[in-house]
């Protein structure tokens, strides 16, 4: 699914604004990274292109409609080709993980199913498969409130991976993992999106993970655009002025632009937060 | 800058509005007592006193006479099958309404988007309705069914569904709000219907207090059961009505040990419940 945005402006109630006359546009299957210091707006983006908030001013296009123009049901079946990952996965507690994971897609079944899926879980191997994908196979009848918070993070991934969205938006989907896991979890984005030639927009912490695992990454300070490139040709000196008020300590790749694919080893990571 | 910042974080921002809420609160409080005639010393009054003890002694030894009570066993059954069924379809009404009244399903409130003005066209009249329902106290909806379909329990049943039915259909929305709702709000926003996101998103977050509170109801159901059947609604009411006006005070007596009971109970089955599904 392609996207873009022309002029997008966010401007909160209280007259904060998170979104600055924002274009952008993304071709269908591409898969970008946005990378940013902390309320840069990187968050306020992914809800805007998801069609979670309306923009103040400005269009946004999804395919080739603008979703706040379509009528209701066509919104809604628009919506259900978007899958989000958030940060917080919004999972209740009480909920067995399969029936979270097939959540998943609800705005795809008819409505018997969806209720019938309550009494007795329409696709047992579904999401079994989906969990087995993010390594919580042997989960599948447990409850959410059982889980740590990685794990509950990784439940977020396995149930947008099972909804197989055409426009995939993860909102730093790998904040709760460790290196290894976080890995782990943005190569299996990668890996599903490349397969099934989905758009993915991933907003990460994580500045190696982004330049190793994208191919083009959006640099994001104060609601627009810093830059706008393939790793390759992103520099220390960008990325030290991309964080230049989070961390006296910036990320940095050793001066040198990235060599393209070859992930980088991670003993380079440095800490963005300290 | 710096002046501002620290003038702003030296006084707590929430503190005038507390203040104010405390003196509101105050002001509100002291009309009502005089208002409502409340004076304490009335209830310590010598002659007021003996009446009152007079009317306590004669409660003792209760009544347990085999014959009386079966009349109660009767009564109780009667009383708690009267508050059931009143309870239930009170739920059987309240849930829809609720279903339609909460903003946390909302779909158009996402943005806002189209439609969200007739959403809320919509769920404004169902909120009225419900507040109509509950504003008429149950002992007068009693009095309207007793006319309608005669003295009994029919009556009192009706009385309770209507008249819960609009305290259950406001709590019941109130807490699918008042929990998580991000849950609900996910699966709107990946294209889930009204139903699905409640059955997938709301209903496993508000289950222990929904049922909690419905049990509460019930609680409260066999007590105001037992109100109606002053008005010959039928169960413990008209028992205890007779039993006041022939001046058994032994019968009163145990007739409200069968209430201290049931609402023993009531309180054990929301035990229960709310342990099954913590």
């Amino acid at each position: 699914m392609e996207v873009e945005l022309v002029d997008v402006t966010l401007t909160h109630p209280n007259g904060q604004r998170a979104v600055d006359r924002l274009s952008l546009a993304i071709r269908g299957g591409e898969r970008v990274a946005i990378i940013g210091p902390s309320g840069a707006g990187k968050t306020s983006i992914l809800r805007l292109i998801g069609t979670a908030i309306r923009p103040t001013a400005g269009t946004l296009r999804l395919g080739d409609a603008d979703p706040w123009r379509l009528p209701r049901a066509a919104l809604r079946r628009l919506r259900s080709r978007i899958g989000t990952i958030h940060q917080a996965p919004p999972l209740p507690p009480r909920q067995r993980l399969v029936t979270t994971v097939l959540a998943g897609r609800l705005g795809q079944w008819p409505l018997w199913r969806a209720l019938a899926s309550l009494v007795y879980p329409a696709d047992i191997a579904g999401a079994e498969a989906a969990l087995a994908r993010m390594d919580l196979a042997d989960r599948l009848f447990d409850r959410c409130d059982r889980l740590s918070g990685g794990q509950l993070q990784r439940v977020g991934v396995a149930r947008t991976l099972y909804q197989a969205p055409d426009l995939l938006l993860a909102d730093e989907p790998v904040s709760a993992l460790d290196p290894q896991l976080a890995a782990h979890v943005v190569g299996e984005l990668n890996r599903d999106a490349q397969a099934r030639g989905a758009t993915l927009i991933a907003s990460l912490h994580a500045v190696d993970l982004a330049l190793g695992g994208f191919p083009r990454v959006i640099g994001i300070r104060a609601g627009g655009v810093a830059f706008d490139r393939p790793p390759a040709g992103i520099t220390d000196a960008m990325l030290t002025e991309l964080y230049a008020s989070e961390s006296p300590r910036p990320p940095t790749q050793d001066d040198q632009p990235l060599e393209l694919p070859e992930p980088r080893p991670r003993a380079a990571r440095q800490p963005l937060c300290r | 800058m710096t002046a501002t910042r620290a003038s702003l974080a030296s006084r707590d921002p929430a503190l005038l509005p507390r203040l104010a809420i405390t003196v509101v609160a105050l002001l509100l409080l002291w009309p009502g007592l005089e208002l409502a005639e409340f004076d304490p010393a009335a209830l310590f009054d010598s002659r007021g006193l003996a009446t009152l003890g007079s009317f306590v002694g004669s409660f003792l030894p209760p009544d347990l006479s085999p014959a009386f009570l079966r009349l109660v066993a009767e009564a109780t059954l009667q009383t708690l099958a009267m508050a059931t069924a009143g309870v239930f379809l009170a739920a059987v009404l309240a849930f829809p309404a609720a279903l339609v009244a909460s903003r946390a399903l909302s779909i158009s409130r996402i943005g806002p988007g189209r439609g969200y003005w007739l959403g809320e066209a919509v769920r404004l009249p169902v909120r009225w309705l419900l507040i109509l329902l509950r504003s008429i106290p149950e002992i007068v909806w009693a009095l309207l069914f007793v006319r309608a379909v005669g003295l009994g329990p029919a009556a009192g049943v009706l009385a309770i569904a209507i008249n819960y039915a609009g305290m259950l259909g406001k709590v019941y929305f109130e807490i699918f709000e008042s929990g998580d709702t991000r849950p609900a709000r996910a699966i709107l926003e990946a294209g889930g219907g009204r139903l699905a996101a409640f059955g997938y998103g709301i209903f496993p977050v508000a289950l222990p207090e929904l049922m909690s509170y419905s049990v509460y109801r019930w609680e409260c159901a066999v007590r105001a059961s037992v109100v109606m059947g002053f008005v010959g609604a039928g169960g413990l009411g008209q028992q205890m009505d007779l039993s006041m006006k022939v001046l058994a005070g032994g019968e009163v007596a145990t007739i409200l040990v069968v209430f201290f009971l049931l609402v023993l109970l009531a309180d054990a089955v929301s035990a229960v419940l709310r342990r099954a599904v913590a």
